[in-house]
């Protein structure tokens, strides 16, 4: 899916996006509540994210610092002094009618990221996408309405849970930069990694702890840019591909027939694979920004900037430069890295593991059991040294590749209470390659199948893997499969 | 809670003569002195914090147009209030007065090191937020919302034992000028109960000239505090912006808000302030510089300090009395040694319609939240859109509306740059014409007001005539400086001759000293003599 195929010839899609992040900061971004996830509503709440009369909002100068560590990780410029203004709008899930954000002075400006796009099987090129802003601002309550449209209008009442309102997020804008929906979702793949990778947020789209709205346009190559739609409840980075490609078609089939797009706020429905309209903008929206008199200045002294950026951990791009060299395939690094499984396969590594096995397991049968069970790999209880030791276990031959993904189930299934080696020993999985015990078995496996020896010998090789076949059985699979062929031969012709 | 320990005996045995107020001759003493005094005679134990208390208690039942019984007194409903009732509270909080007076005494009693004004009451504006009563800011969308929390205001009052009465009328989010913008109906001025007691901390400022309380707090916005204490006798102060913690604090004016002491002397206002000014962690526009001692040097005299007069705060606009006994106020500060400077600050003239955009941009912002959906009035309609316009119509006064609309106005995309951006610029060159007027003079001196006291209903229909009220104060308000008005004498009224109604003297501080501004305040209040307590034929009654 690239744009030469999802538009005519001659057409060129536009795409910017703006990014909601939200802090894993212990407390909210103006007050001292909790921002814990799932607690009983409008428990984590006091008189300012309520907004209770007369109560201030004191920012949170973690979730500054954190905006700051995210910035620079995004190649971003720091300003020395940046302010908080207000949005002014009516909302029932902002507790002050206004919303506490950053206008003309965001704390970060231009930005850019390198993102890695697959352009056909298993080549990679990089694309810059320039990130205009980052800026701090607070996210809003949570309603609940209930009956008619499920949405406010309409609804028979509305429930609000506050425990949301006040907690930071960080709003991400990139510039227009990105021509087809592959780049997009590179783009939002990178991000959320970077995120993940400096620790601020979890970044997790299905919890809504990073959200992605998307400006979509088309235009004729070389015309001005068209008029743009934005398009919102993208819930995953699959969604976002399959919503812009639907959304650029769209608009150039009415383009195509002399129809004007019109702008408006447009709503990706997963369940059809369409954009709908959510709200037209017949008037853009005034929110009256103004500086917040009940705050102060954001201060960044270069030297604090600079405190900040020392903090910076190794960032995706480096890490993703850094498996290729140690063998891994681009494909495998992007796996890696955008998978959140680099510091399980950095510990494995470190632990004497292969890197390219180990990224191998990680990337196909742990993600693939992972999957199916709903966990992560942090919950799996899976360790690097875990995989070194598996490795270990069939490099001397105690297991056979079959077995080491049986007892690697086994270690996750205990959710890595157990080693490889322990799961191993206490189910019996190990290989039966001890000499005597598995002659005795091939013995008695040759003598009760007279037949097929019979045409062994006469020449029909091939019939040996019947008898194999045989001894796997009698050993419930356990037998080394190199040394029960070594050993068939040896009894059969003598 | 309930009060595990019984009432505090009396003291005397034999029943004092009741005087005119209602309450006895020994409690007329009570109620007129000044806070100081009061603390004073509470140290020694000559009297009572419970005592103290009553006796303000009874003045206020007997004067204030309060329905005395329950724990918390509510106001006479406004159609119900007489012409003889002041109405400086909308709420007393009896029984936690009482029993905060009879802690106060149990802790003295044992021997407990207590605050400088321990057991002094005190009526505290109903914009700052209590516990245990509501806070309406003299609105209808507030009429029955029980603030979760103390202002930090409150709570420092609370912990150093002043013992909080009520809480006062004001002009609705304390937008006007003579209280008469409150949806529970007007405050008189204890001066003359035909005229109005300024705005917007006129409840504050009527307790206080009414001896219905020694001290209380108001807020000052572009002269609420300076303004109700010109016009009915007292000393009030705006202090520096940034030094008194707004939490608490229902917002009109962020930028511009500042809570400040009601007094009837310069030390009792002084005491006051130094009691809730300090950093506040709660408040991010709150200073950590230390503001100087307020007391240290009160009483340090005037002699060799140059006294700035500010050219474009006199002249014209400014009532005959009000410009005589402003003269009259250089003369005295020459006597008393002082030089007399002629100040500039040339971008004054621009600080009222600036502060007539500022604030009410910041107001339209803030008053947002008034919405029905958490607290507050709430008219159901049939969609959150409607019941939030149908809640706002009928909660808000005219004023208030009025006021939101010219903000919303003033920050609208296209007219943002020329009013509120504009209004902004204007701020910052009067900051920077007091910074260079405090070059060549230690403090600046004004009028308070253009006018005296004026009648009750004469200027409600014309909001601009109400505006100029502010003319003199709002400079002092956009530069963030500290500001007090104390008496400087009486004058008579220009629509009534024969009625002498006090008139306030402004002087203005460099930022942060707060001290000096006092100093001079009390230097000029020995020397003039000014007698606090209300005259003429239409004042409230006074035991004498
Ligand atoms: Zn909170």
């Amino acid at each position: 899916m690239t744009t030469a195929s999802i538009l005519p010839e001659g057409w060129e899609l536009i795409v910017g996006l703006e990014v909601h992040v939200e802090l894993t900061t212990t407390t909210k971004m103006w007050c001292g509540c909790s921002t814990d996830f799932g607690a009983a509503p409008n428990t984590n709440v006091c008189a300012v994210c309520t907004g209770q009369p007369g109560s201030l909002p004191v920012a949170n100068a973690r979730a500054i610092e954190d905006a700051t560590l995210l910035g620079l990780a995004l190649n971003g410029g720091i300003h020395g002094r940046c302010w908080f203004h207000r949005k002014n709008y009516f909302y029932p899930d902002l507790a002050k009618n206004y919303q506490i954000s950053q206008y003309d002075v965001p704390l970060v400006h231009d930005g850019h990221l390198d993102v890695e796009v697959e352009v056909a099987d298993g080549a990679f090129e990089t694309r810059r996408v320039g990130i205009e802003r980052l800026h701090m601002e607070e996210d809003t309550a949570r309603s609940l309405h209930v009956g008619d449209t499920g949405r406010l209008h309409g609804a028979d009442r509305s429930l609000i849970d506050y425990n949301r309102c006040g907690i930071p997020l960080l709003e991400i804008v990139s510039h227009p930069d990105i021509r087809d929906p592959e780049t997009a979702q590179a783009y939002l793949r990178e991000l959320q990694a970077i995120v993940r990778a400096v620790g601020v947020s979890d970044a997790r789209m299905e919890e809504g702890s990073m959200r992605c709205d998307a400006n979509v346009s088309v235009r004729r190559f070389g015309e001005p840019l068209g008029t743009r739609c934005e398009i919102k409840n993208l819930n995953s980075v699959r969604s976002l591909g399959r919503a812009i490609a639907y959304e650029a078609q769209r608009q150039v089939v009415l383009l195509e027939d002399g129809v004007a797009i019109r702008q408006e706020t447009r709503h990706w429905d997963e369940g059809k694979g369409v954009t709908e309209t959510l709200r037209v903008k017949e008037t853009v929206t005034d929110y009256r920004y103004f500086p917040d008199p009940d705050l102060v200045a954001v201060v960044s002294p270069a030297e604090r900037v600079e405190e900040v950026r020392a903090r910076l951990p190794e960032l995706p791009a480096a890490a993703r430069a850094r498996l290729v060299a140690a063998g891994l395939s681009p494909a495998q690094a992007v796996t890696v890295v955008g998978g959140g499984s680099l510091t399980v396969l950095d510990d494995a590594i470190a632990a004497g593991a292969d890197p390219s096995t180990a990224a191998n397991r990680l990337t196909g049968e742990v993600a693939g059991q992972l999957g199916a069970e709903g966990i992560t790999l942090e919950e799996s209880g899976l360790t690097g040294a875990h995989l070194a030791e598996l490795e270990g276990l069939v490099a001397d031959g105690t297991l056979s590749t079959k077995l080491a993904k049986q007892v690697l189930a086994s270690v996750i299934d205990g959710r890595g209470a157990h080693g490889p080696k322990q799961v191993a020993e206490t189910e019996g999985l190990q290989q039966v390659s001890d000499e005597g015990e598995l002659r005795a078995i091939v013995e008695q496996v040759v003598a009760d199948n007279a037949g097929t020896v019979a045409a062994i010998r006469g020449g029909n090789d091939k019939a040996i893997g019947a008898l194999v076949g045989q001894v796997m059985k009698a050993t419930r699979g356990q037998a080394d499969p190199r040394k029960t062929n070594e050993l068939l031969r040896a009894v059969i012709h003598g | 809670m309930a009060d595990p320990t019984p009432p505090t005996p009396p003291t005397s045995t034999t029943p004092p003569a009741t005087d005119a107020a209602g309450g006895s001759a020994a409690d007329g003493a009570l109620t007129r002195s000044t806070a100081v005094a009061l603390a004073a005679r509470l140290r020694r134990g000559e009297v009572s914090a419970r005592e103290v208390v009553d006796a303000h208690l009874d003045r206020i039942a007997a004067l204030d147009g309060v329905v005395a019984d329950g724990p918390v007194w509510a106001a006479k409903a406004a159609e119900e209030l007489t012409a003889d009732d002041v109405h400086a509270y909308l709420a007393v909080t009896a029984d936690a007065a009482r029993a905060h007076a009879d802690d106060v005494d149990r802790r003295r009693a044992a021997g407990e090191e207590l605050g400088p004004l321990a057991g002094v009451p005190l009526a505290l504006k109903d914009v700052l937020t209590m516990r245990g009563a509501p806070t309406t800011c003299g609105s209808r969308m507030l009429e029955d919302w029980v603030p979760p929390y103390d202002a930090t205001v409150t709570r420092r009052l609370r912990d150093a034992d002043v013992v909080v009465l009520g809480k006062t009328n004001m002009d609705e989010y304390a937008m006007g000028s003579s209280t008469e913008n409150s949806a529970y109906g007007p405050t008189r001025n204890p001066w003359d109960l035909d005229r109005v007691p300024g705005g917007s901390s006129g409840g504050s400022a009527a307790a206080v000239a009414g001896l219905l309380a020694p001290l209380a707090i108001g807020t000052d916005t572009g002269g609420s505090i300076r303004q109700p204490a010109a016009l009915t006798g007292l000393v009030g102060a705006k202090p520096t912006y940034g030094t008194v913690s707004r939490y608490g604090l229902v917002a009109f004016a962020s930028s511009l808000d500042q809570a400040g002491p009601f007094a009837r002397t310069v030390e009792d206002a002084a005491q006051l302030q130094a009691l809730i000014q300090g950093h506040d962690p709660r408040d991010s526009t709150s200073v950590r510089e230390e503001v100087p001692d307020l007391l240290a040097h009160l009483r340090d005299g005037i002699d060799g300090l140059r006294i700035g007069v500010v050219t474009e705060l006199q002249g014209e606009g400014y009532e005959p009395g009000i410009a005589a006994t402003f003269e009259a106020s250089l003369e005295r500060f020459e006597r008393l040694g002082a030089t007399i400077v002629e100040v500039s600050l040339p971008h004054a003239p621009y600080g009222l319609p600036a502060y007539y955009l500022i604030a009410p941009s910041e107001a339209s912002s803030n008053l947002a939240r008034f919405d029905g959906v958490r607290y507050g009035l709430r008219v159901d309609a049939p969609t959150a859109e409607e019941m939030n316009a149908a809640t706002r119509a009928a909660g808000f006064g005219p004023e208030v509306k009025r006021r939101i609309m010219i903000g919303t106005h003033a920050l609208s995309s296209g007219y943002y740059d020329a009013y509120y951006l504009q209004a902004s610029k204007v701020r910052t060159l009067i900051a920077r014409d007091f910074a260079a007027a405090f070059e060549t003079a230690d403090v600046l001196v004004s009028p308070t007001s253009p006018s005296v006291s004026f009648g009750l209903g004469t200027k409600t229909a014309d909001p601009i005539a109400m505006y100029l009220n502010d003319v003199a104060t709002v400079p002092a308000s956009l530069a963030g400086n500290p500001a007090l008005s104390l008496p400087a004498g009486l004058a008579e009224a220009p629509d009534a001759p024969g009625t002498q109604l006090p008139v306030g003297l402004q002087l203005m501080a460099p930022l942060l000293r707060d001290d000096l501004m006092y100093r001079v305040a009390w230097a000029f209040e020995q020397d003039l003599g000014f007698d606090p307590v209300p005259t003429g034929p239409r004042a409230v009654e006074v035991a004498r």
